[in-house]
C-alpha cells in the first residue's frame, strides 16, 4: 500500500532527492558495534567494542592492520569490510612495491572512496554496508578518517561510528581540546572512557570485548614508528582497569578534565 | 548523406575521386620494437658528498658517431628534491621526461604538500619501468642515475638500465664513464665512509676532472655539459658549463692508431 519505489536500487532518486539504498546502507552502519578513534600530535588510536554472536562463541574482530603503517575499525557488516581492507592491503603492498614506500594515509582513503562511491551510482550494485575508521602515520603524522558507505570521507581528530556512537561523540567533543598532546596511553584512555559512555546499563568494558588498535611515533628521542597493533585479552588489562576506577569516583561530563589534573 | 561510419569525415568519391587508404593500412610490416638506440647520449657521472650529490652529463646528442645535437640537457629536475640523468637513447629519454613529467604532476594534485616522491621512491619506480618494459621486449635503451635524498636526508645515488638492473655505490657512472670516470671518482670516494667526509667543492671538482677525461678520450662526448648539486636546500642545476683548463699536451705521445704512419 504504502511501499516505497524508491528504493530498489541505487540509482534512483526519490522526489525529495535522496538515494534511500546509501541511507539503508548507512542504518547499517549504526547496527554495528561501536568503535572510537582519536588522535594526538604523535599518534592515533582507534578502541572497539566487540561482539559474540551467542554466550559460547568467540568474539568478532573490529580492529584490523592494512600495513605497518596503517589500521582500520569496522562498524557494519564485516564481509563487506573485509572486501575493502583486502583492496586497501593491496593499495599498500604495490605502492611499497612499485615505489619503495608507505602509502600516504589521505591517497589510501581517497582510493576506497572512489571505490564506494561507484557503487552508488550503478545499476546492479550496491553500497558497501560498512562504516570505517582509518588510522595511519606517514610523513605528515598522524592521520584518522572516517569512511561513510556513501563513498564519503573526511579526515577527523576524534569520531565514533556504529551503535549508540552519539555518546562517545559527545565525550570525544567535550574533550578534544586535550587529545593533542596525550601521551600514548592518555589516548587510549580517552578512548576507553567514550567508549564506556556507550555501554548500556548493565555491560562493562571486559578483557574479551575490548580492543585497542595504537600507531604512532615511538617515544620521545627514539626514531622511527610504532607500527599499527592490535592489542587483545590480557593486553588491555591495565587500560579497562585504568578507566574502570575514575568512572566510580566521577561518572559525568566533568571527570575527563579531573583526569588531566590528575597526570 | 552517406550512413556508413567508414566515410564519416573523408572527403566524398564522387567530388574528389577514390579516397587514398594507403596511409592506414597496415601492410607496412609488422610494428617493430627498438632494436638499437639511434640518437644518443654518452656518460652520466655522479659522486655522493657529505651533505648531496653532484651529478653531469655532457649536452651532446650524437646520431652514430655524428655530433649531431649539441644543445641537449640530459639532467632533469623531480619534484624540485631530485635529479635524473639520462645515458643512451634520446628519443626514449624524452619519452620518460614526458612521463616523470606527468608522474610529478599526479603526485602534486593527489595529496597535501609533504608527500612528494623523493630519489629512492623514483629510482624504484624507474627500475620497475625499465624492466616493465623490458620484459615486453620492448626496452627503453637507456641507462639513468638518480640523485637525490632518501626517506632519512641522506645522500642517494643509484642507476638502473635499460634490463631494470639496479645498482648503488658513493659514486656511479654510466657508458665511457664507468671504466674512464670512475677510477677517478673512487680515489675520492672509494666507500661510503669516505663519501660522507667529502666536501661539496671537492666533489664538484672531482665530477668536473670526470668530465674533463670523458672530453679527452670519449669521442662521442663535448666540453659543453650540465652539471647538478643536490642538497637539502633544493637543486642547483646549470645546463649551460663548459670545460675549463684544458691540456692536449698528452695527445702527441698517442701512438698505434690514426693517421701516423711510423
Amino acid at each position: 500500500m504504502f511501499r516505497n519505489n524508491y528504493d530498489n536500487d541505487s540509482v534512483t532518486f526519490s522526489p525529495q532527492g535522496r538515494i534511500f539504498q546509501v541511507e539503508y546502507a548507512a542504518e547499517a552502519v549504526k547496527q554495528g558495534s561501536v568503535v572510537v578513534g582519536l588522535t594526538s600530535k604523535t599518534h592515533a588510536v582507534l578502541v572497539a567494542i566487540k561482539r559474540n554472536a551467542e554466550e559460547l562463541s568467540s568474539y568478532q574482530k573490529k580492529l584490523f592492520a592494512v600495513d605497518e603503517h596503517v589500521g582500520l575499525a569496522i562498524a557494519g557488516l564485516t564481509s563487506d569490510a573485509r572486501v575493502l581492507s583486502n583492496f586497501m592491503k593491496n593499495q599498500c603492498l604495490s605502492q611499497r612495491l612499485t615505489y619503495d614506500r608507505a602509502m600516504p594515509v589521505e591517497s589510501l582513503v581517497q582510493s576506497i572512496g572512489d571505490k564506494a562511491q561507484i557503487n552508488t551510482q550503478q545499476y546492479g550494485k550496491r553500497p558497501y554496508g560498512v562504516g570505517l575508521l582509518i588510522t595511519g602515520i606517514d610523513e605528515t603524522g598522524p592521520h584518522l578518517f572516517e569512511f561513510q558507505p556513501s563513498g564519503m570521507t573526511q579526515e577527523m581528530v576524534a569520531c565514533a561510528i556504529g551503535a549508540r556512537s552519539q555518546m562517545a561523540r559527545t565525550y570525544l567533543e567535550k574533550n578534544a581540546e586535550h587529545f593533542p598532546d596525550c601521551g600514548r596511553d592518555e589516548l587510549v584512555k580517552h578512548g576507553l572512557r567514550a567508549l564506556k559512555e556507550t555501554l548500556v546499563q548493565d555491560k562493562e568494558l571486559t578483557l574479551e570485548n575490548t580492543s585497542v588498535g595504537i600507531v604512532g611515533l615511538k617515544e620521545a628521542g627514539k626514531k622511527g614508528l610504532e607500527y599499527f597493533k592490535v592489542h587483545d585479552g590480557p593486553e588491555v588489562k591495565e587500560w579497562i582497569n585504568s578507566v574502570a576506577d575514575d568512572a566510580e569516583a566521577g561518572g559525568d561530563a566533568a571527570e575527563g578534565e579531573g583526569m588531566q589534573v590528575d597526570e | 548523406m552517406d550512413h556508413r561510419p567508414q566515410a564519416w569525415g573523408r572527403p566524398r568519391d564522387d567530388v574528389y575521386g577514390a579516397y587514398d587508404a594507403s596511409y592506414m593500412s597496415t601492410n607496412n610490416g609488422p610494428t617493430q620494437h627498438t632494436q638499437q638506440p639511434i640518437v644518443t647520449g654518452t656518460s652520466v657521472v655522479a659522486i655522493k658528498f657529505k651533505d648531496g650529490v653532484v651529478i653531469a652529463a655532457d649536452n651532446l646528442a650524437s646520431y652514430g658517431s655524428l655530433a649531431r645535437f649539441t644543445d641537449v640537457k640530459r639532467l632533469r629536475k623531480f619534484a624540485g628534491t631530485s635529479v635524473v640523468g639520462f645515458g643512451g637513447d634520446v628519443s626514449d629519454m624524452q619519452y620518460l621526461d614526458r612521463h616523470l613529467t606527468e608522474l610529478s604532476i599526479d603526485e602534486a594534485y593527489k595529496s597535501d604538500p609533504g608527500h612528494s616522491l623523493n630519489a629512492r621512491n623514483l629510482h624504484k619506480y624507474l627500475s620497475k619501468l625499465m624492466y616493465h618494459r623490458r620484459s615486453k621486449f620492448d626496452p627503453l635503451w637507456n641507462s639513468l642515475l638518480v640523485a637525490g635524498l632518501d626517506d632519512d636526508q641522506k645522500p642517494f645515488l643509484a642507476a638502473t638500465d635499460l634490463l631494470g638492473t639496479t645498482f648503488t655505490s658513493p659514486s656511479l657512472a654510466t657508458g665511457f664513464g664507468s671504466v674512464l670516470a670512475q677510477p677517478i671518482m673512487r680515489r675520492y670516494a672509494p666507500d661510503e665512509e669516505s663519501a660522507a667526509q667529502l666536501t661539496q667543492e671537492k666533489a664538484v671538482e672531482v665530477i668536473k676532472e670526470c668530465m674533463k677525461v670523458l672530453f679527452y678520450r670519449d669521442a662521442r662526448s663535448m666540453d659543453k655539459y650540465s652539471i647538478a648539486v643536490i642538497t637539502k636546500d633544493g637543486v642547483d642545476l646549470k645546463e649551460d658549463e663548459k670545460l675549463e683548463n684544458q691540456s692536449w699536451a698528452f695527445a702527441d705521445r698517442i701512438k698505434g692508431y690514426g693517421t701516423q704512419t711510423v
